[in-house]
């Protein structure tokens, strides 16, 4: 026991005599969390719009003004003739043209009856889903208000809406789960794999080998430091997410910490297993960067519902150990459920847990090619 | 340029001599592309409805049955429970519970106003402000059937009427995977070319090799634009082989010119090597410069707008990206490919990204020391 204190206590030096990758591990999620925070965000926002007015008359000046000082729009540019319009979209700026029609306000006053097309720049889909249904509102409500009260009588549903667990609409509550989940996953596979295959590259695994050491007590002492600040970066995310959202743990956070160790723990056995089948430290870190970091971001429901997705990636995620962490940590922290809401995804985990440990100590070499 | 050819060859055998890496720098892009692409998309549908009818008269069930009519609802739960159906948005077998109240149907024929309550689960917050959209958008069509039905509801209002039609360019049925093919495909390169280059530097530090060639009359800029070539040749071949996937695998268009896309994208490999090498040269071990490499690309990827519209961000996050060549190629990489931007559109990224490309690879080979 001594022996392996001591060896916990080197590994420890290793990691804290290298202060910028201690300031770099905490970095990344301060960081994430803040660029989720304040830097970007899923709704839109002076989306950029050009108006080829064909009218030009009162009513079509008022419907420009009504859309462009909304705040999700700004207007880019006018156009004059259809021509244009492709050379707007080409230039990156414009995401939507409106075209009011010859006459606009004179057939809406007269005939009551006009029309006017949006056209988006179906490039970038979400955008132009957003900015078709804003506008749509937009003008849906210029209508209203030109009819006025006449057409109270006319309502005779009115629905009500609540939005249940974020009544504000934020979007840091589906950011911070994902962050943690992330981050946690990417800093344990890469630090453990990368730390346990630098020993077998500069040969000095076989010192380790050769000492008195237990391959299990080398393999525990390697990740025991990693485990430990990996758990002191769920604190720091949930404590920053806490000041600067005011995001707090609705439901146990004993359960939550809990829930976190188990997966860091699997995530750890997972940077073991993936040193087990790299020769080198490239090899690691390719396979534990490159190959983990876009499917945990695409395929585990961070960003990206996986029920929108087709069918057969709600089985393909299935393999993802982050899309059952994500439901636990949304469980939890958000929806404020307990541990019978979220049995079934601790089961998993822990065994993927088990499973990636019996891979690697069946495939751990304890001799030397 | 005898010397740069030689270290060039040198590098190249270097790179494929390794087995896993040789094939995992074609292969893994050609795998994930394959994965991901199809995978993404916002677009909403099956959106799962628990519904309470406290009702049950033929107006509430009309309702009910407009919805289950519609592509974008199912009616997955009917219960008369309120505590039963939070309980299934909890559990997230429903994403709306729909609640009509006793007295709904009442409302509407005396000429009352019939209310009810839809609770979202707003957790992802856009997907929730759509699918409230287009569940009102389906309740006020129901309001018209009403209307139209039994005119003794409601006295016949003319309101004036602006009809809006909708069109989507360069890409009609809003398919997202022309939309994420190019964005994957520049974060696959970044990565590749970003991560091993450095860590090929650094490696030769931290085994000592590097002391080999500091030794040699190899001038600093031989040295650097011979550890950046292959990776710059590598990056291009992944480029090739995700437009052929996307062209063979999703029928993905490409409107613009071939030959400006990889002119951008060298001059973006240059830059991304160009820092890789430069913050090599801070790097002592291969493990910190992962780390740093892993802080880089997260925030590049992330303030790119891969995933999230580039106009809503603020201010200074814009001018931030300044700095970010991610942010240029996947600007580039959409507008050529989808709009077939030509090289005028896209001159003031080409011109940004020139000028990172130049100032990261002199400060590469200025920061370079032969001497310890």
């Amino acid at each position: 026991m001594k022996r392996f204190l001591g060896f916990v206590r080197k590994e420890f030096l290793h990691i804290f005599r290298d202060y910028r990758t201690l300031f770099i591990l905490f970095g990344i999620p301060t960081a994430e969390i803040l660029i989720f925070g304040f830097a970007i965000s899923m709704d839109i926002k002076d989306a950029g719009i050009a108006v080829l007015d064909l009218s030009k008359d009162e009513v079509t000046q008022k419907l420009t003004n009504k859309i462009t000082s909304s705040g999700f729009f700004k207007k880019s540019e006018n156009l004059l003739n259809y021509n244009d319009i492709d050379k707007a979209f080409k230039k990156g700026k414009t995401k939507a043209v409106i075209i009011f029609e010859k006459d606009f306000g004179k057939n809406l006053l007269s005939e009551g009856k006009s029309s006017l097309s949006i056209i988006a720049d179906g490039s970038e889909p979400n955008t132009a889903t957003l900015i078709t249904n804003y506008t749509s509102a937009i003008v849906n409500d210029f209508t209203r208000e030109l009819s006025g009260p006449a057409l109270n009588k006319s309502v005779l549903i009115k629905p009500e809406v609540r939005m249940f667990y974020n009544p504000n609409l934020k979007s840091y509550f589906m950011f911070v789960p994902g962050v943690i989940t992330l981050v946690l996953i990417l800093i344990c596979a890469l630090m453990t794999s990368v730390t346990i295959t630098r020993e077998k590259e500069f040969g000095t695994m076989e010192v380790l080998l050769v000492s008195p050491l237990k391959p299990v007590q080398i393999i525990l002492g390697k990740v025991m430091p990693y485990f430990i600040l990996s758990f002191v970066n769920v604190l720091v995310i949930l404590g920053l997410s806490w000041l600067v959202f005011g995001l707090p743990v609705k439901g146990s956070i004993v359960l939550l910490l809990a829930e976190s160790m188990l997966y860091i723990l699997m995530s750890l056995t997972l940077g073991i297993l993936i040193s087990t089948v790299s020769q080198n430290m490239q090899q690691a870190i390719f396979i534990s960067l490159i190959g983990l970091m876009l499917p945990t971001i695409l395929l585990s429901g961070f960003i990206f519902p996986i029920e929108n997705m087709p069918k057969v990636y709600d089985y393909v995620s299935m393999i993802m150990p982050p899309r059952y962490f994500i439901t636990i940590i949304k469980n939890i922290m958000i929806k404020g459920t307990g541990f019978m809401y979220i049995w079934k995804e601790t089961l998993v985990l822990i065994a993927m847990t088990l499973l990636f440990t019996g891979l690697s100590v069946r495939k751990f070499k304890i001799r030397l090619e | 340029m005898r010397t740069i050819l030689f270290l060039i060859r040198k590098e190249f055998l270097q790179i494929f001599r390794n087995k896993f890496i040789s094939k995992a720098i074609f292969g893994v892009p050609i795998i994930q592309m394959l994965i991901l692409v199809p995978a993404i998309t916002f677009e909403i549908k099956d959106v799962r409805l628990a519904i309470i009818d406290k009702d049950m008269t033929p107006e509430s069930r009309g309702l009910i049955s407009k919805l289950e009519g519609s592509t974008f609802f199912r009616v997955s739960y009917s219960t008369f429970s309120e505590s039963d159906a939070s309980d299934k948005l909890n559990r997230n077998k429903c994403n709306i519970i729909l609640n009509i109240p006793s007295g709904f149907g009442k409302d509407i024929t005396t000429g009352n106003q019939g209310k009810l309550t839809a609770v979202v689960n707003a957790i992802n917050s856009s997907s929730a402000q759509l699918s409230w959209a287009y569940l009102n958008g389906v309740i006020g069509d129901y309001n018209k059937d009403l209307i139209r039905k039994n005119i003794s509801y409601s006295p016949v209002v003319t309101m004036p009427q602006i009809q809006i039609a909708n069109r989507y360019w360069y890409n009609e049925t809003l398919n997202y995977k022309y939309y994420m093919l190019p964005g994957i495909l520049v974060i696959l390169v970044t990565a590749i070319g970003f991560l091993l280059a450095g860590l090929n530097m650094v490696r030769e530090k931290e085994i000592g090799t590097i002391e080999q060639i500091n030794v040699t009359p190899v001038r600093k800029y031989h040295f650097i634009t011979a550890k950046m070539v292959p990776f710059l040749i590598i990056g291009l071949v992944d480029l090739a082989l995700g437009l052929v996937i996307g062209k063979l695998a999703f029928n993905i268009p490409f409107e613009g010119s071939i030959m400006l896309m990889f002119f951008a994208a060298s001059i973006f490999l240059i830059a991304v090597l160009g820092l890789a090498l430069f913050v090599s040269t801070f790097s002592a071990t291969q493990q910190q410069y992962m780390f740093v490499a892993f802080f880089c690309m997260i925030i590049f990827i992330l303030m790119s707008g891969i995933f999230t519209p580039y106009d809503s961000m603020p201010m200074w996050a814009q001018d931030l990206n300044l700095i970010n060549p991610v942010a240029y190629l996947m600007r580039i990489n959409r507008m050529v490919m989808l709009k077939g931007s030509t090289i005028s559109d896209i001159s003031r990224e080409l011109y940004s990204l020139t000028i990172l490309a130049t100032c990261f690879t002199v400060f590469a080979v200025s920061r370079y020391r032969k001497t310890a």
